[in-house]
């Protein structure tokens, strides 16, 4: 299967655009558009990925299905904040109204298929994002910012008041359904070994993540991504433009609250709880600070984040071992290290960052080169 | 009755201390039009200096003067050092970079003093005083708390009103071009806002660890209502932040009381989204309606 | 007093000066003159440092302002008024003033204010009151008011008569013309109102796109027709 697609895709790229059109060989018909391409990357990306579960163990399966949820997280906040302008440090509590959701859809004695619950964990926060996103809709930077940061500390707080319901502080504990016969029958044809798990959860994180990507992609080099664009780099040009603006900063919202709510569903199943610790404002935070290591606007970028947001833990954690710190205390060496270089990203390489923001800033009237820095 | 009266006096107590922070966040958003997020765990920084120094065994008060003068310094150090080099045109950067900072100072306060929790001494009484047989919700404690953020708002108005400096810094905030014409070095003036913004937020940290727990996130929540009073008072108005901290404080400790703790920050979020939505302004906008 | 060579300076690509030179002598009145986006305020605000020139230089009475920053002109004698007037709004009229004197270095004393209310007995009418209240005159009297406190050597006025009422300019360009005469007060005054700012002024520089096309006196500049009608537009 991988050998097969990788030589279709070079024959693919030899032949002349013009002939693409007549679609007569499968390689010309892969790379058709936009959408065939990002496919074609999407199969090859599952293959690695299945190479990568395979050829790892348990824990490395999980810290991948982790790599997974957050990539998906990080994937849609990138779309906020990058393509459409809008900063939002509350996607921890989306990702907890995922959570939530598919544990409370896996409690029963007979729970609905994955892929039902999955979708519902998306659904849901689908709804609460477009009741945010209409407000916040209205508001910019620091107001925007401050809202959002309250929807994080506030959304932890309903798990403890309904704890009835929802497990209060402990939390509702996740039972993972057994792994699908036909999936384990797949599986193990390929390698000759039984899927535990872990590894089931890889390859449903992975598959839901390069879904997820081929959707943002498609809808970023769409007419929907021209318009976030727009309304990011210049408002009233936008307006001008006929851009519905409202509407355009709401669907940016709900797309990311509804990526939040995929990612909080499988990590609900990797970690096999949904507790209100799982979703501090930490979380958040750190969010942020992947897309903006990232490269804020870029999916691989938030890819790269959601891997720093990973594996960068661990390596840290062993570094100040090493040191001689204690766990809980060189636990602590993974957020410094992101909050200082978010900062230094922020400061010395705004680029990437304000590239676009500096663009929006000055295009209106070219103001005045400012003459250095204010003596103190 | 006595419940809605012990509620209210304590949402009065918590009112203040939501004031002293959103005084601090205010200042700083007149001074360079910068929300510090990262107030939050700056006050928490300056709280566990009070606290290392009190558990050495130093008095209480000696712990207070010392996290007021941390918080000064760490002011000073964060606008000189790091705000000052963000560009100022870009409306999520100097968010990014506050928080970024959020994320940092966390860190280090966990990383040097644990992440457990400490329990945090207060200088007065926490019993409610005893009037005939029933016992009212105000402690020794709630009076220091109002009268040091009373003594705090009195002494910001006489430094803005009635001293060179604090003409100075206003005219830094309102206009720094013009400012800076007249001679007036602006940027010294932002430290100071910041330094003493820094005082301010420090000292809400020290009344709300009085008699309660210190770990490194517990000003988070704090953040978040200081942020919603100071957008209720209009984000501009020293006064609306007082006034927004107290109507905060009430309202709140009412949701507390009557419905539930734990929705606390919902109520918060509620308010914060009912006046942005309507009233972006503030509640007490005068003016214009500006854009939020 | 004031000396600009070869000034050249500009925004990103643009070039908004392209090398201005001219020289403001002690105790007159020089108008800068042009069209606009001649580069006449961006003159001014190059001399006062807010737009660092990227080549040339400003000599004030010997003194190379190139290397004084922004806050330090008021101290060594140089005002700038800028366009718009520059009032801060959210302050009273008193601290304006009081702001005026402040930057300087020294203290406010009570003759200042008895000075620039005498000069200006409108302000000491109103001198609690938030400056938001003024109307467009008065707020270019407070800010004239408030350069003096400053007490310079030179003043840079950008646009006094902009969205004035006739009458008003009138007023503000005769004050002006009592303050050169009293204090040996240097004058730069930019104006779009050229036939005004040519009525007080002793010597006119006009611009155009950022160069100088002619420097002469004043009564010169008034009495040709040609330049009137292709630069001063009236």
């Amino acid at each position: 299967m991988a050998t097969e697609t990788s030589t279709e895709t070079s024959a693919g790229q030899e032949r002349p655009a013009h002939r693409r059109r007549r679609g007569g060989r499968l390689g010309a018909f892969l790379f058709a558009t936009p959408l065939r391409r990002h496919l074609v990357l999407a199969v090859l990306a599952m293959v690695a990925v299945s190479v990568a579960l395979e050829s790892t163990d348990a824990f490395r399966n999980g810290q991948l299905a982790a790599m997974a949820y957050f990539g998906i997280a990080a994937g849609g906040l990138t779309v906020l904040v990058g393509l459409n302008g809008q900063i939002s440090l509350g996607h921890g509590a989306f990702m907890a109204i995922g959570a939530y959701t598919a544990a409370l859809m896996l409690r029963g004695e007979n729970p609905l298929p994955l892929a039902v619950v999955l979708v519902a964990a998306a659904a849901v926060a689908l709804a609460a994002g477009a009741l945010v996103g209409v407000a916040a809709a209205r508001l910019h930077g620091p107001y925007l910012a401050g809202a959002t940061l309250a929807l994080a500390v506030a959304v932890p707080g309903i798990p403890l008041h309904f704890s009835g319901v929802l497990g209060g502080e402990q939390g509702l504990t996740v039972r993972v359904p057994a792994v699908p016969d036909w999936f384990a029958d797949a599986v193990f044809f390929v390698t000759g070994q039984d899927p535990g798990r872990s590894r089931y959860l890889g390859y449903v994180g992975w598959f839901c993540l390069v879904v997820t990507f081929v959707l943002l992609a498609n809808l970023a080099r769409g007419r929907v991504g021209r318009t976030w664009r727009a309304v990011r780099d210049n408002e009233v040009a936008a307006e001008l433009a006929g851009i519905d603006l409202g509407r355009a900063r709401v669907l940016a919202f709900v797309v990311s609250a509804t990526c939040a709510g995929l990612a909080g569903g499988l990590l609900a199943l990797s970690a096999r709880i949904a507790a209100p610790s799982g979703f501090t404002l930490s979380l958040s935070l750190l969010l942020l600070s992947a897309i903006v290591l990232g490269g804020l606007g870029s999916l691989p970028g938030a890819l790269v984040g959601a891997a720093l947001l990973t594996f960068l833990p661990q390596l840290a954690t062993t570094l100040g071992q090493d040191l001689g710190l204690s766990d809980v205390r060189a636990a602590e060496l993974a957020p410094l290290a992101y909050g200082l270089v978010t900062m230094l990203v922020v400061l010395f390489a705004p680029s990437g960052i304000a590239g676009w923001v500096r663009r929006r800033r000055t295009s209106p009237s070219s103001s005045p080169v400012p003459s250095g820095r204010h003596e103190t | 009755m006595q419940q809605l009266f012990t509620t209210l006096l304590t949402g009065l107590t918590l009112g203040m201390v939501y004031a002293a922070f959103a005084l601090a966040l205010v200042l700083i958003w007149r001074a360079t039009r910068i929300v510090n997020f990262a107030q939050a765990p700056m006050a928490m920084l300056t709280t566990y200096v009070a606290l290392v120094l009190i558990e050495a065994g130093y008095s209480y008060w000696l712990g207070f003067a010392a996290a007021l003068l941390s918080g000064l310094v760490l002011g000073a150090l964060v606008e000189r050092f790091v705000i000052r080099y963000v560009d100022p045109r870009s409306e999520i950067n100097p968010v990014i970079l506050t928080l970024g900072l959020f994320i940092v100072l966390h860190a280090l306060a966990a990383l040097v003093f644990g992440a457990r929790y400490r329990s945090f001494p207060a200088p007065f009484g926490l019993r409610g005083f005893q009037v005939g047989d029933t016992t009212i919700a105000l402690t020794g404690f709630g009076i220091f708390t109002i009268l040091s953020v009373l003594a705090v708002v009195v002494l910001l108005v006489l430094l803005f009103r009635y001293t060179d400096v604090g003409l100075k810094m206003r005219a830094s905030a309102f206009n720094q071009e013009v400012a800076r014409l007249l001679g007036v070095r602006v940027g010294r003036m932002l430290t100071l806002g910041w330094a003493l913004a820094a005082v301010v937020g420090s000292l809400s940290g020290l009344l709300i660890a009085g008699g309660g727990l210190v770990h490194p996130s517990f000003m988070d929540g704090v953040v978040v209502y200081g942020f919603v009073a100071a957008v209720l008072g209009g984000l501009d108005s020293p006064v609306g932040a007082v006034a927004g901290g107290l109507i905060l404080g009430l309202s709140l400790s009412l949701v507390s009381g009557y419905v539930g703790s734990q929705l606390v920050s919902l109520a918060a979020l509620a308010i914060l989204m009912a006046v942005l939505l309507v009233r972006p302004g503030g509640l007490f906008a005068r003016v214009r309606e500006r854009r939020v | 007093m004031l000396s600009v060579r070869d000034l050249t300076a500009g925004y990103g690509a643009v070039t908004a000066l392209d090398g201005v030179s001219f020289d403001a002598a002690e105790g007159e009145i020089t108008a800068v003159l042009g069209a606009n986006g001649a580069g006449k305020s961006t003159l001014l605000r190059t001399i006062s440092g807010l737009v660092r020139p990227s080549r040339g230089s400003v000599t004030l009475a010997g003194l190379d302002l190139g290397t004084v920053p922004v806050e330090g002109m008021a101290a060594v004698g140089l005002a700038h008024v800028p366009e718009g007037r520059g009032v801060i709004t959210e302050l009273t009229v008193e601290e304006n003033l009081r702001l005026g004197a402040l930057g300087r270095g020294g203290r406010v004393g009570a003759a200042d204010l008895e000075r620039a209310y005498s000069l200006f007995p409108i302000l000491a009418q109103r001198y609690r009151a938030s400056a938001h209240v003024l109307s467009g005159g008065e707020r270019q009297m407070l800010v004239i008011a408030r350069a003096l406190l400053a007490r310079p050597r030179v003043l840079l006025l950008d646009e006094p008569s902009l969205g004035l009422a006739p009458r008003i300019v009138v007023q503000i360009f005769e004050l002006v013309q009592t303050l050169v005469r009293a204090d040996g007060l240097t004058v730069v005054l930019v104006e779009q109102n050229a036939r005004s700012a040519l009525s007080i002024a002793n010597r006119g520089v006009v611009l155009n796109l950022g160069r100088v096309v002619v420097s002469d006196e004043a009564a010169a500049l008034a009495g040709n027709e040609r330049l009137r009608h292709a630069y001063l537009g009236f």
